[in-house]
C-alpha cells in the first residue's frame, strides 16, 4: 500500500481518520490531484466500506477484525461481486473505530466481530455498499461521455459505452463527487450470474485469500510488529492470586536492570518499562511486589466445581420446557444421569495480547491493536485519559488469532494501557506486552461447568430429558444482557435442543466467582453441544437404538440439522476395520455442522482421532475454500480442548504457565479431515465458530462405542 | 561482534543473554520472526541457523558468531521458495502468526529429506504450534513443496 496515499471523501461520508498500513495515518481530508503516474495515489471514498484509488485498487473498508477467520477475504468478495471489479484489483483495510459508520447491527450498533456474525451481518449491507459503488462509477462514466447511464457497462474493473472505456481509477474521483443512489434503487445479480460468491480459489489465484501474500512473505503488520522510534516496552506484574492489589513494591532490583527506564504502579499491577522486551522482562523478574490478598479468591477450581455441583440439587432459571419438563423425568422406565465436567479454558492465540499507545497530554492519543470491539477500547481509553472521543485515534491490525480473546467488554488491554500511557505522562510511545505467561495465567477463560444430564428411555425412546447447568454468567455486566436477563451465552445449545422428545427440561444457575472469564470460540456451545451430543449417544444405547438412526427419527422436522447428518455420514462410509466411530451433529451461530469421526483404540488405552468428516450448511456460500479451513481449523481446535487443555487453580491461582504445561494440540494429534458443503440459497451464515461443538461429542462418542464408557469429566487425556 | 543474517553481516552489541528474536525484530526491525512463547515450546520464532530449526526466543544473539542465520525475509533457498509457494497456493495461513515458523521449519525438514513420508512431515512439524490448526493445510502443503522441488 502506498505510503503517501491521500484521502478524498465524498460529500456524504466523511471520515475523520484513516488507517493508511504501515506508514501510520493521516488525519483529516486532504484533497490532491489525481496522478497515478509521477504523484500520490489519490484515494476517493464510494460510501463508507468502498474506497477507490487513482491507481485502480479497489478497497474495502473492514468493520470485522482479520484474525485468521477470512473476513479480508468474505467481506471484500461480497463487495467485488456487486462492484464488478477484477479480483486482482481487491484490497483490505480495517475501518476506523466508528460505531455510526461501522456498527455492527448484531452487536446493537456497537462495532465488535464475534458471534460468526461478520458475514451474515454485512451481507446485505456490503452487497449495497458494492452495487451503489457501481452504480456511482456508472453515473461518472455517463456523465463524462455524455452518454446515457443504461448504455454504460460495468465489468472486471471497467467502464465502456459505445467506443468509450475506462477504468474505476480513472473515474473514481468524479463518481465520488456523486449523491449515492437511492438504496432502494440498487439492484443485486442473480446467483447464477456471480463471479467470485462461491467460486472455487485456484492455484494460480485468481481467487483466494487476500491476505495469504502479506502472511506467507512476512509483510503483514500486526500490532506487535508497529514500533514507531523511540517506542518503550513494558511488561506489567500482576497479582499471582485473582482479586489480590498491591500491598507495596521494591523496584531497587528492576531499576538496576540496564535499559529499564521506568517502572510505575498502574491499578492492576505495577508497570516495568525498559528500551527494549529483554530489558522489561528481566525488570520484572527483579521486582519485588507485596500482595495483598485479603480479598482475593483462596479457592481451588476443584473446590469451586463441588461448589457448583451442590447447585445442582435444586432447579435453576428455567430455559426450555416441553411436556412436563423436569417432572417428566419421573416415571416408567430408565432413568440415567451423569455430571459432566468442564474446566477452564485459555484461549492462547498465537499472538499475545499486545498494543501501542502514544499519548499527548490534553491533546490526543492513538491506540495501535488488533481489537475486535474498537469503539470499546476507544471509550476505555478515552475515560481513563480525560480526552474527548475524537482525540482517541484506534488503529486496528491484523491479529494473530484470538478466539475471543481480543473482544473484551471491559476492554482490558486498553484500560491497562491507558493507565500505563497516564502515569507516563505520554512520555515516549509505549509498547504493552503480555507475555505466554501473562496469557495463560491473568484469564479471561472459557467458564468451567459442569452439566448434570438425565434422560428418561422407555420402550425403546428417549421420553425425557434434564440438562441442568451451574456456570459463570459471561454477559452479566456487559452491555450485550439487559440486567435480570437470562444469559442465552451459558445455555444456548442446551435450550435449543432440536430433538423431538416429549419432556425436556433446561436449567441453569448462574454462579458468581471471581475468576476472569469470557467468551471462547463458540461460546456456550463449547460444553453444552458436548454435554447434549455424547449423552445422547448414552441414552440411545441404553435405549437400544443405533444413535445415528434415532438421531435421524428425533430430527425428522429439522431439514437442516438432517441435511448435514445424512451427507456427513454418506461421505464416510462403511466404519474402517479395526476403528470405531462417532457421530455428532449441532447448530450454532445460525449454521449447522455434522462431523463423524473414526479413532483407532490401541491395545494399551491409547486413542488416535484419525479422520473427521464434516458437512456444513451455512447458507449461501461466499468463499467456499475458507468455509472448509475454518472447518479444519475449528475441529482442530475443539479437538485441542478435549484432548488436553484445562486451566486449573490452586489457592486462587492458575496451576499452569506456557505451552509446556497448557497442552494444545500439535500435528501428530492432528486427523485427517474432509470437507463438505450442502448447496444452499439461505442466507449466508457464520463459520468461524460452528466447526468446533461437534467434534468434541463424535470422539467421545466413538471412545464409547468401544469402550462403553461415559466420557463426562474434561479434558479426555490419552487413554480412552 | 558480526551474526550472519540473511548473508548479510550485521554488528551485534548488546547483552550476552539477550534472545536472537528481540535483536531481529526490535534492533533490526525483522518483524517476520515472531514471539509466541518465550521458552521454545511453540515454534513461532523458528529460524535456521547452519539450516537447523533454532528457537530464536531462547538462543542468545551472542553466541551465534561465525553462523549462517536465516529468517522468512531470507528464505530463497530453493527449499524455502517451494515452500512459500505452495504455502500461498494452498491457501494454508489462517491468523498466520506462526506460518513463518512453520515455513522455516519445513524448510529445513525439505532440505534434509526432500522427499518426505507423511510419518515424516508429522515427525519433523509437530513441535510447530498452530492455535487456528492449519495443520491438516500444512501437511498437504509439504507434499506440494516437495513436488515443486521436482
Amino acid at each position: 500500500m502506498a505510503d503517501t496515499a491521500t484521502f478524498s471523501p465524498s460529500r456524504r461520508f466523511v471520515l475523520g481518520v484513516v488507517g493508511f498500513g504501515a506508514a501510520g495515518f493521516a488525519v483529516g481530508c486532504d484533497l490532491r490531484a489525481a496522478d497515478a503516474t509521477s504523484g500520490p495515489v489519490a484515494q476517493n471514498m464510494l460510501g463508507p466500506y468502498v474506497r477507490v484509488g487513482s491507481d485502480n485498487t479497489v478497497t474495502v473498508f473492514l468493520r470485522h477484525l482479520e484474525m485468521g477467520q477470512g473476513v479480508s477475504t468474505g467481506l471484500t468478495t461480497i463487495v467485488a461481486e456487486e462492484i464488478d471489479a477484477d479480483w486482482s484489483q481487491m484490497r483490505f483495510e480495517h475501518s476506523p473505530a466508528d460505531d455510526k459508520l461501522y456498527g455492527n447491527p448484531a452487536f446493537g450498533g456497537m462495532m465488535g466481530t464475534g458471534g460468526s456474525t461478520a458475514i451474515l451481518s454485512s451481507w446485505e449491507q456490503l452487497r449495497a455498499a458494492g452495487a451503489s459503488a457501481r452504480e456511482m462509477l456508472r453515473q461518472a462514466a455517463a456523465k463524462k461521455w455524455s452518454v446515457d447511464a443504461s448504455t454504460v457497462t460495468v465489468a472486471k474493473g471497467e467502464m465502456t459505452s459505445g467506443n468509450h472505456k475506462a477504468t474505476f481509477g480513472e473515474l473514481a474521483a468524479e463518481a465520488s463527487a456523486l449523491t449515492p443512489p437511492d438504496p432502494k434503487s440498487l439492484k443485486y445479480k442473480e446467483a447464477s450470474a456471480y463471479e467470485f460468491i462461491g467460486k472455487e480459489r485456484d492455484p494460480a489465484k485468481t481467487l483466494g485469500r487476500l491476505d495469504t501474500p502479506g502472511k506467507v512473505h512476512a509483510t503483514a503488520q500486526y500490532a506487535l510488529d508497529y514500533h514507531p522510534e523511540g517506542t518503550l516496552t513494558a511488561v506489567i506484574a500482576r497479582s499471582p492470586k485473582f482479586g489480590g492489589k498491591v500491598a507495596s513494591f521494591d523496584d531497587t532490583g528492576a531499576k538496576a536492570v540496564a535499559g529499564v527506564t521506568d517502572v510505575v504502579q498502574v491499578p492492576n499491577g505495577v508497570a516495568v518499562v525498559a528500551t527494549n522486551f529483554w530489558a522489561a522482562r528481566k525488570g520484572r523478574e527483579a521486582l519485588k511486589v507485596t500482595w495483598d490478598d485479603s480479598a482475593a479468591e483462596k479457592r481451588s477450581s476443584d473446590v469451586m466445581l463441588e461448589d457448583y455441583r451442590k447447585l445442582l440439587a435444586k432447579p435453576g432459571l428455567e430455559a426450555r420446557k416441553e411436556g412436563k419438563g423436569v417432572a417428566g423425568l419421573q416415571g416408567a422406565g430408565q432413568v440415567i444421569t451423569a455430571d459432566f465436567e468442564f474446566p477452564f479454558l485459555v484461549h492462547a492465540p498465537m499472538e499475545p495480547l499486545n498494543c501501542v499507545i502514544e499519548y499527548k497530554p490534553g491533546e490526543s492519543c492513538s491506540y495501535h491493536s488488533g481489537s475486535q470491539m474498537p469503539t470499546n477500547d476507544q471509550r476505555a481509553i478515552f475515560t481513563v485519559l480525560g480526552l474527548k472521543p475524537e482525540q482517541v485515534t484506534v488503529v486496528t491490525h491484523v491479529a494473530g488469532g484470538s478466539f475471543g480473546r481480543r473482544a473484551t467488554p471491559d476492554a482490558d488491554l486498553a484500560t491497562e494501557a491507558a493507565h500505563l500511557a497516564k502515569a507516563l505522562n505520554g512520555k515516549a510511545p509505549v509498547k504493552l506486552m503480555w507475555t505466554r505467561e501473562d496469557d495463560i495465567r491473568t484469564g479471561k477463560y472459557r467458564p468451567m461447568n459442569i452439566h448434570r444430564m438425565t434422560a428418561r428411555v422407555n420402550n425403546g425412546a428417549i421420553e425425557a430429558w434434564g440438562d441442568r447447568t451451574a456456570i459463570q454468567s459471561i454477559m452479566e455486566g456487559t452491555p450485550f444482557l439487559p440486567p435480570g436477563a437470562p444469559d442465552f451465552s451459558s445455555i444456548e445449545g442446551s435450550n435449543d435442543i432440536a430433538y423431538a422428545i416429549p419432556n425436556v427440561s433446561v436449567d441453569v444457575h448462574l454462579v458468581k466467582n471471581p475468576v476472569p472469564i469470557l467468551w471462547w470460540r463458540s461460546v456456550g456451545h463449547t460444553h453444552t453441544a458436548y454435554a447434549k451430543e455424547h449423552f445422547f449417544d448414552v441414552a440411545a444405547r441404553k435405549a437400544g437404538k443405533d444413535p445415528v438412526e434415532l438421531r435421524r427419527a428425533l430430527l425428522a422436522k429439522e431439514p437442516r440439522q438432517l441435511g448435514v447428518l445424512n451427507l456427513a455420514v454418506e461421505k464416510a462410509g462403511p466404519v474402517p476395520a479395526g476403528k470405531s466411530r462417532g457421530v455428532a451433529v449441532h447448530h450454532s451461530f445460525s449454521s449447522y455442522v455434522a462431523e463423524v469421526a473414526d479413532v483407532t483404540v490401541n491395545a494399551d488405552g491409547t486413542f488416535h482421532v484419525d479422520r473427521v468428516v464434516c458437512a456444513v450448511d451455512c447458507g449461501t456460500v461466499i468463499n467456499p475454500d475458507i468455509v472448509r479451513a475454518q472447518m479444519e481449523g475449528g475441529i482442530g481446535y475443539g479437538l485441542s480442548a478435549i484432548l488436553g487443555e484445562a486451566l486449573t487453580i490452586k489457592d486462587g491461582a492458575p496451576v499452569q504457565s506456557n505451552f509446556y504445561d497448557y497442552n494444545v494440540l500439535r500435528m501428530a494429534q492432528m486427523p485427517k479431515v474432509e470437507v463438505f458443503i450442502v448447496p444452499s440459497t439461505e442466507p449466508p451464515s457464520g463459520v468461524g465458530e460452528p466447526g468446533v461443538p461437534p467434534i468434541g461429542p463424535a470422539v467421545a462418542n466413538a471412545l464409547l462405542a468401544s469402550t462403553g464408557k461415559t466420557y463426562s469429566k474434561l479434558p479426555l487425556g490419552t487413554k480412552a | 561482534m558480526k551474526l550472519n543474517i540473511n548473508g548479510k553481516d550485521q554488528e551485534y552489541a548488546g547483552e550476552e543473554d539477550r534472545p536472537l528474536l528481540w535483536y531481529l525484530r526490535e534492533d533490526l526491525k525483522m518483524t517476520g520472526t515472531k514471539f509466541g512463547c518465550g521458552v521454545a515450546a511453540c515454534g513461532a520464532c523458528t529460524v535456521l541457523v547452519d539450516g537447523q530449526p533454532t528457537r530464536a526466543c531462547v538462543t542468545p544473539a551472542a553466541s551465534l558468531e561465525g553462523k549462517k542465520i536465516t529468517t522468512i525475509e531470507g528464505l530463497d533457498t530453493p527449499a524455502g521458495q517451494a515452500v512459500q509457494k505452495a504455502w500461498a497456493e494452498m491457501d494454508v495461513v489462517q491468523c498466520g502468526w506462526c506460518q513463518s515458523g512453520q515455513m522455516l521449519a519445513a524448510t529445513a525438514l525439505l532440505t534434509t529429506t526432500p522427499k518426505p513420508s507423511e510419518q515424516q512431515i508429522t515427525d519433523g512439524m509437530t513441535s510447530n504450534i498452530c492455535r487456528c490448526a492449519t495443520y491438516h493445510r500444512i501437511r498437504g502443503a509439504v507434499a506440494r513443496a516437495s513436488e515443486i522441488m521436482g
